[in-house]
């Protein structure tokens, strides 16, 4: 497009967005909207220019306009709702942590952190760039809580608040426990090298026996550290799976390090040597390498929401006395409740009064609005677009249908992973075949020459300790995890990856999932509108904030604005104006045409009326995500293939020619017929992935063996899974499927490999002839070797299938 | 030679001292953020020392300091 043609485009200053026609100017600048002028205006005159230089447009762009955002957050105003958000509060001077999704560069940070020149009463303000988070202290009595919110919000910083997140907290102690373990095991691993070096050198034999005695003790101090705080959890693990009479890979390594232990102390007390002290410190050292880079987190995501951090910390109750704000626990069955534009629906209930127009983007992916009467049932967890509706609670919020759905099944996680790994199958036929060769060999000796007996059985133990097959997962699927992040999908861990690599059965839902949950296609059904009518359509869309509307607006086709005058909007019937001097009316077919429904329409419709008659209809249709069907037909080869949608069947005709059997798609099915579904496959023994987005589909993805949900902003709401796949992404699916069969390739190529160094080493152990030197080379050596070849196949598969 | 076993004491105190610092430095979660110090670096400690402000800034800031 040459700039002829629209001389008056601009980008916005703030956000960079197209200013469209008229932008609006402020001190020769363009802004899109006054929003945005606004912030940029408010920056300005704090000295907060610079904003605008650290990065290029680095502004948040909010579209609603909103009204009523001086009661939004009335309810942090609240004691008991302060007490949970601030993180500490003394003597006049508070800290909170809130967690801002709109934080996405380096201006951000600049921004946040110099909150205080917004307001004199924050004392200091820093960012968690990765977690999207910034934490505040402030003087308490100069701002409250809620002005402080308010500030955040009016520079479009909004905060999602919720109750504090005490899984997150503990989630970043263990991380810190982990780091401090592999520091303390690195720290014991060299200096116990440094003092068993010497032994290994030509003519140790020459070394003063003092010597040896000091270097001796000093790793055997050096040990009991790493042996009893960094490798606690082996011997804790490897206790519980014995408990439940399950071999894990765990009881071999324990095994080998309480084995290198005893032995090396019995070398030094019985002056014989100074033992194994760096192989087992460079053991439990490599382990923890390996279990801190598996342990890669996507810090700003969350794969565990309960429905407590989805729904609004408070509520407005209509009390006898007026308005009033209560946290959402107190909520009870019959209270009368507020909601206002863009606010949700808290808990089911009926409608009082007000022109409810619900959103339920959030639950079933659909985007356009429901219109409800006074008197109807609406559930929980729809957003109200429009005017503020008055509401009737039904049920409490526990009690609403869908957070019980949500809360069937709290924990399916943790009990049947661990058994079904490969892992854990190889350990335990690894261990049984040690512990037996160790006994043979010990048998062999004691019959040739006793006094070896020992030795040779604590040697196999020993050397056959599988580090290196410890190793693999955690790098092979560490490493897959990585990939896949850099391209969009993120994995809550690396036993994910296993997971998917068993699955037989995808389970997609429709609306949000295969088609886009913000555009649908518009076809016009009727006489061929004119380019004229079309500008007229446009403009009285325009004016109008309902979806159906803005849809209408952006698809279509660009041109000239007219006035519009005696615009209005009837909630729910739709809209109607004068353009040009021609009466306009636009909306349902009983608005415009006067018609009651004959026949329960499938497809959302809008009449349109001009000047003297009815000229036809816009029908809106799911557009399809790009590459569904290439994607649909690479995965129709590996996998079952179903659909389960809330819809009706209007689709049904368009999705046959890709599912290809009547019997798999299924319509009309309620968030409990989904979570049913599901049981049903997975009790015929199929292992499923169910794709999904809304909460309707929380249910499923928690009862599928791997819970996938496409996200447009990965950032904001989603509900419990496993993964989390970009929208854009979608296409490549099949392809990040397809990877995690290499990654298992992968896997079993280094067993391979760590087997074959087992090999080598169990025949110094069995011959009696296992020195510390050749642990010492050997155990580290094919630790590395398998590090290496995992990281290395990961990434090169990786950059050949163009991942 | 017994100057070694002095030595070697030494030589592990000194490693234990690191040991403790990089213990602490954990502790007081210096590891738990390690991108955003990285970028913090790059700003300037005094906000509005870019142009368009700058006469601004020296007529606030003059009348305080004289």
């Amino acid at each position: 497009m040459t700039d002829q043609n629209k001389p008056s485009n601009k980008t916005c200053i703030h956000c960079g967005d197209d200013c469209g026609k008229h932008p609006i100017i402020w001190e020769d600048k363009a802004f899109c909207c006054n929003g945005c002028q606004t912030v940029y205006q408010l920056l300005h005159s704090n000295q907060l220019g610079q904003y605008y230089e650290i990065e290029k447009v680095p502004g948040i762009k909010i579209d609603l306009p909103e009204p009523e955002a001086s009661e939004k957050f009335d309810f942090l105003d609240l004691p008991e709702i302060k007490e949970k958000l601030l993180d500490f509060s003394d003597g006049g001077i508070s800290k909170v942590r809130f967690f801002i999704p709109g934080i996405h560069c380096a201006s951000c940070i600049w921004l946040l952190e110099n909150l205080h020149s917004l307001h004199r009463a924050v004392i200091q303000s820093s960012v968690n760039f990765p977690k999207k988070e910034v934490s505040i202290t402030f003087k308490d009595a100069q701002i409250s809580l809620r002005q402080l919110v308010e500030m955040l919000a009016s520079i479009h910083y909004v905060p999602e608040i919720n109750p504090k997140d005490q899984s997150e907290t503990k989630a970043s102690k263990t991380t810190r426990t982990l780091l401090l373990k592999v520091g303390i095991a690195g720290f014991s691993f060299l200096n116990a090298m440094i003092y068993h070096f010497p032994q290994y050198l030509p003519g140790a034999n020459e070394l003063e026996s003092g010597f040896r005695q000091l270097f001796g003790w000093l790793s055997f101090g050096l040990s009991i550290p790493v042996l009893f705080y960094c490798a606690s959890d082996y011997f804790l693990s490897a206790w519980k799976s014995l408990k439940q009479k399950i071999i894990s890979i765990d009881l071999p390594i324990a095994l080998g390090l309480i084995t290198l232990f005893t032995q090396s102390t019995i070398d030094i007390v019985s002056h014989t040597g100074i033992g194994y002290f760096d192989s087992l410190t460079g053991l439990v050292f490599f382990l923890l390498i390996g279990k801190w880079y598996q342990g890669i987190t996507y810090e700003a995501l969350t794969f565990e929401r309960n429905y407590k951090s989805y729904f609004p910390v408070a509520v407005t109750k209509l009390g006898e006395t007026g308005k009033e704000t209560i946290p959402i626990e107190q909520l009870k069955a019959g209270d009368r409740i507020l909601v206002r534009n863009q606010e949700l629906i808290p808990a089911d209930a009926t409608i009082v009064s007000g022109q409810a127009n619900i959103d339920y983007s959030f639950v079933t992916g659909e985007s356009i609005p429901v219109s409800k009467q006074t008197g109807d049932f609406v559930f929980a967890g729809g957003r109200q677009a429009g005017s503020a509706i008055e509401l009737l609670v039904q049920k409490e919020v526990e009690q609403s249908y869908l957070t019980q759905l949500w809360n069937q099944n709290p924990e399916k996680a943790d009990d049947e992973p661990k058994l079904s790994g490969i892992i854990n199958k190889v350990s335990q036929y690894f261990t049984i075949i040690i512990i037996s060769i160790a006994l043979a060999a010990a048998i062999y000796w004691q019959f040739t020459n006793s006094s070896k007996a020992i030795f040779a059985f604590t040697s196999v133990l020993i050397i056959a300790c599988p580090c290196a097959l410890a190793l693999t997962i955690p790098f092979t699927f560490g490493s897959t995890m990585r990939q896949f992040g850099r391209k969009g999908f993120y994995l809550k861990n690396a036993d994910v990856i296993e997971k998917l690599y068993r699955t037989t059965t995808v389970v997609f839902d429709k609306t949000g999932t295969i088609t886009h949950a913000q555009s649908s296609r518009v076809q016009f059904e009727g006489k061929l509108l004119k380019p004229e009518q079309i500008a007229m359509i446009r403009s009285l869309c325009k004016h109008s904030s309902h979806p159906l509307s803005k849809t209408l607006f952006s698809q279509l086709e660009e041109g000239d604005l007219f006035e519009v005058t005696d615009f209005t909007e009837l909630p729910s019937l739709g809209i109607s104006g004068t353009v040009n001097g021609i009466k306009i009316n636009m909306g349902s077919r009983f608005f415009v045409t006067g018609q009651k429904d004959g026949q329960k329409e499938l497809k959302t419709q809008v009449w349109v009326f001009i000047e003297t008659k009815v000229l036809g209809h816009f029908q809106f249709e799911n557009n399809y995500r790009e590459g569904l069907k290439e994607t649909i037909d690479e995965l129709e080869q590996h996998y079952d293939l179903h659909l389960i949608s809330g819809d009706n069947e209007s689709e049904r005709a368009n999705l046959l020619p890709l599912f290809k059997d009547h019997a798999r798609l299924n319509f009309n099915q309620s968030p409990t017929d989904k979570l049913a579904y599901i049981k049903n496959l997975q009790a015929n023994g199929k292992s499923t992935l169910m794709i999904g987005d809304g909460l309707n589909d929380a249910g499923a993805l928690m009862e599928s063996k791997v819970g996938l949900v496409i996200a447009d902003n990965i950032y904001n709401f989603t509900p419990a899974c496993d993964a989390i796949l970009q929208a854009g992404k979608f296409g490549q699916l099949d392809r990040f499927l397809r990877f995690t069969r290499t990654s298992m390739t992968i896997v079993k190529l280094s067993f391979a490999i760590s087997f074959l160094y087992n090999i080598v080493g169990i025949s110094f152990a069995v011959s009696g002839n296992l020195s510390p030197i050749i642990a010492a080379i050997l155990m580290p050596l094919s630790s590395v070797t398998v590090v290496a070849f995992a990281t290395f196949s990961v990434r090169l598969s990786a950059a050949k299938s163009m991942l | 030679m017994s100057v070694l076993f002095v030595l070697v004491i030494i030589g592990i105190l000194v490693a234990a001292v690191f040991l403790i610092a990089f213990i602490w430095a954990v502790r007081s979660g210096q590891f738990d953020d390690t991108y955003t110090p990285s970028i913090r670096i790059l700003f300037d400690d005094h906000i509005s020392s870019d142009t368009t402000d700058e006469p601004q800034e020296k007529l606030k800031s003059k009348p305080k300091s004289t």
